[in-house]
């Protein structure tokens, strides 16, 4: 594996060094690219879905994002036919007005158990979407799922690294016993939750 | 001149804020009470403010300035100006008085800024308008632009939003300026690419506004920092809806392979972020599309003209040495706001 690190350095840079990391490769490979800012996680994307090459990014801290990009057998010659191209949607090209609540552990009514796997599914579903929701809000009983010992905070960095808000309610981990155990994204309040759901072209509720 | 500028992270129009981040500021500033002579500027998102001092005079006022984009600084100081004059003609104007904005190193060689002087002086008398003056202060990078005033008939001016369903969108200028500066900015643009990207930022709105004048036009903006699409995304003020044909957008040679190479601005795929949800794209290649979100810095006109006018208005801007291309049509509002077709 080459590791890049672009931190800070302005778009194209990013881009350029790591096309110089694959061609480096000179056949299939891991680069890590590591950058500063969210827009150049979106630019790399681009770069990866166009050519075919696997990507996987994920925010490790405040201005340190992590891209892992994966260039299969045959390297270029994975890269896609005009026509299917134009198809590809570019991931964090199609966040919308549109907003995710979690405010329960658990997906739907019936066996807890049950609602617990089905939610923690969802949260990897969201990860596949080809269009990514603006903002996840997570309270109450969705508090945990950014905190400490959740089994959804990889599934989260990788949307947060690809430009999804992540906010959770900081009454609820008050009440919760979790201020100090939050792993992901920021604590928010209830101004700003009435506000991003009043303006929000739709609510996505599991 | 031997002198080069030390660029900046990203010059020109590139460094613009974003305008989703911009608009979240603008909605919670607050608002003094209405004053009726103030014909734009309070609500709409226009490019300048024009206010009527008497029924045939108003004055548009405006303002633009930015990190270099080349390494020259006199070819930087005629391209920021020409990128700040260009408002009044967006608005229909004429250039009366420009100000110089200057923000410069202490440290550095004074006969740098005395270029980007030049180049910026230049072009408002080249606009017709005289250079009155300016401020300047000393800052870590370079930044230079002009506050400019000029007049327009209050029954003249040009709006950005007043387009209606059938008219005919042209655009004045090549896009795709902020890719081929980004690919020079690493060394991979060809000369002659960024000569012509020069070329195209250096020349004045002026010539296509006042053959516009001629006209019935209904609509027209520049084309900056927020992209083509993004303007033109602006125009349809949530009223219309737009059919963009990709092939009649008309281009800077090389700036599809840069985008093919991915040398692409963050401030363009801020655009994208931005504007993205409202376009649909059919049969568009990537790099087409790269174009169309790509930050103009001193754009072309986006016009709206009537549709039985359109042909002559452009047969002038042509004659007139402009690259000048009818790029599509307005429309009812339909599901998406903006379509934009390529070749099946």
């Amino acid at each position: 594996m080459i590791k890049v690190n672009a931190i800070g350095d302005a778009c194209p840079i990013p881009v350029v060094k790591t096309k110089n990391a694959i061609k480096e490769l000179n056949g299939p490979g891991t680069v890590e690219v590591l950058v500063d800012n969210e827009i150049a996680v979106q630019n790399l994307t681009k770069m990866a879905v166009q050519k075919g090459y696997e990507i996987q990014s994920q925010k490790l801290e405040e201005q340190k994002y992590q891209v892992i990009m994966t260039v299969g057998e045959g390297g270029e010659g994975m890269e896609k036919q005009e026509d299917t191209a134009e198809e590809t949607v570019c991931i964090p090209d199609s966040r919308n007005h549109k907003i995710v609540v979690i405010s329960s552990g658990r997906m739907g009514e019936g066996n807890d158990e049950l609602g617990e796997v089905l939610m923690k599914g969802f949260i990897y579903a969201l990860t596949q979407q080809d269009e990514l929701p603006e903002t996840i809000l997570f309270y109450n009983g969705g508090a945990p799922f950014t905190c400490e010992g959740s089994p959804a905070l990889e599934d989260l960095k990788q949307l947060e690294a690809q430009g999804v808000e992540i906010l959770t309610c900081g009454t609820c981990l008050n009440y919760y016993g979790l201020s100090e155990k939050l792993k992901i994204g920021d604590v928010t309040n209830m101004y700003v939750i009435t506000e991003k759901m009043m303006q929000a072209d739709s609510i996505i509720k599991p | 001149m031997g002198e080069k500028i030390v660029f900046c992270k990203g010059g020109g129009c590139t460094a613009k804020l974003g305008a989703g981040i911009l608009n979240r500021v603008l909605e919670k500033l607050p608002k003094g009470p209405k004053d009726e002579n103030l014909l734009i500027g309070y609500d709409s998102r226009d490019d300048a403010a024009v206010y009527k001092v008497s029924d045939d005079t108003a004055f548009v006022q405006t303002l633009d300035f930015f990190p270099p984009m080349v390494d020259d600084p006199y070819t930087f100081g005629q391209i920021a100006a020409a990128n700040a004059l260009s408002d009044i003609y967006a608005m229909g104007g004429e250039v009366k008085t420009a100000l110089n904005i200057v923000c410069f190193p202490e440290t550095m060689d004074l006969n740098i800024l005395g270029e980007i002087m030049r180049g910026g002086s230049e072009k408002v008398i080249e606009a017709g308008g005289t250079l009155a003056g300016g401020h300047s202060i000393q800052d870590s990078d370079v930044k230079y632009g002009l506050s400019v005033t000029g007049l327009v008939h209050p029954d003249r001016i040009y709006s950005n939003n007043g387009g209606y369903p059938g008219d005919v969108l042209i655009l004045t200028k090549k896009l795709g300026v902020g890719i081929v500066c980004t690919a020079s900015r690493v060394q991979e643009a060809k000369e002659e690419d960024m000569k012509e990207a020069v070329s195209s930022m250096i020349q004045l709105n002026k010539y296509a506004s006042e053959i516009c004048r001629k006209y019935e036009i209904h609509a027209c903006t520049d084309v900056t920092g927020f992209s083509f699409l993004g303007h033109l995304h602006e125009m349809l003020d949530g009223r219309l809806s737009a059919e963009v044909i990709a092939e009649q957008i008309p281009v800077i040679s090389g700036a599809a392979d840069y985008a093919n190479e991915f040398l692409l601005t963050a401030a363009g795929q801020r655009n994208r972020n931005h504007v993205g949800p409202y376009v649909e794209f059919e049969h568009v290649p990537f790099a087409m599309e790269e174009v169309l979100f790509d930050p103009q810095t001193s754009g072309g006109l986006l016009i709206a003209a009537a549709p039985d006018q359109a042909e002559r208005l452009l047969v002038e801007l042509r004659e007139a040495g402009l690259p000048a291309s009818a790029v599509g049509t307005l429309t009812e509002k339909k599901e998406k706001e903006i379509y934009v077709r390529g070749q099946r």
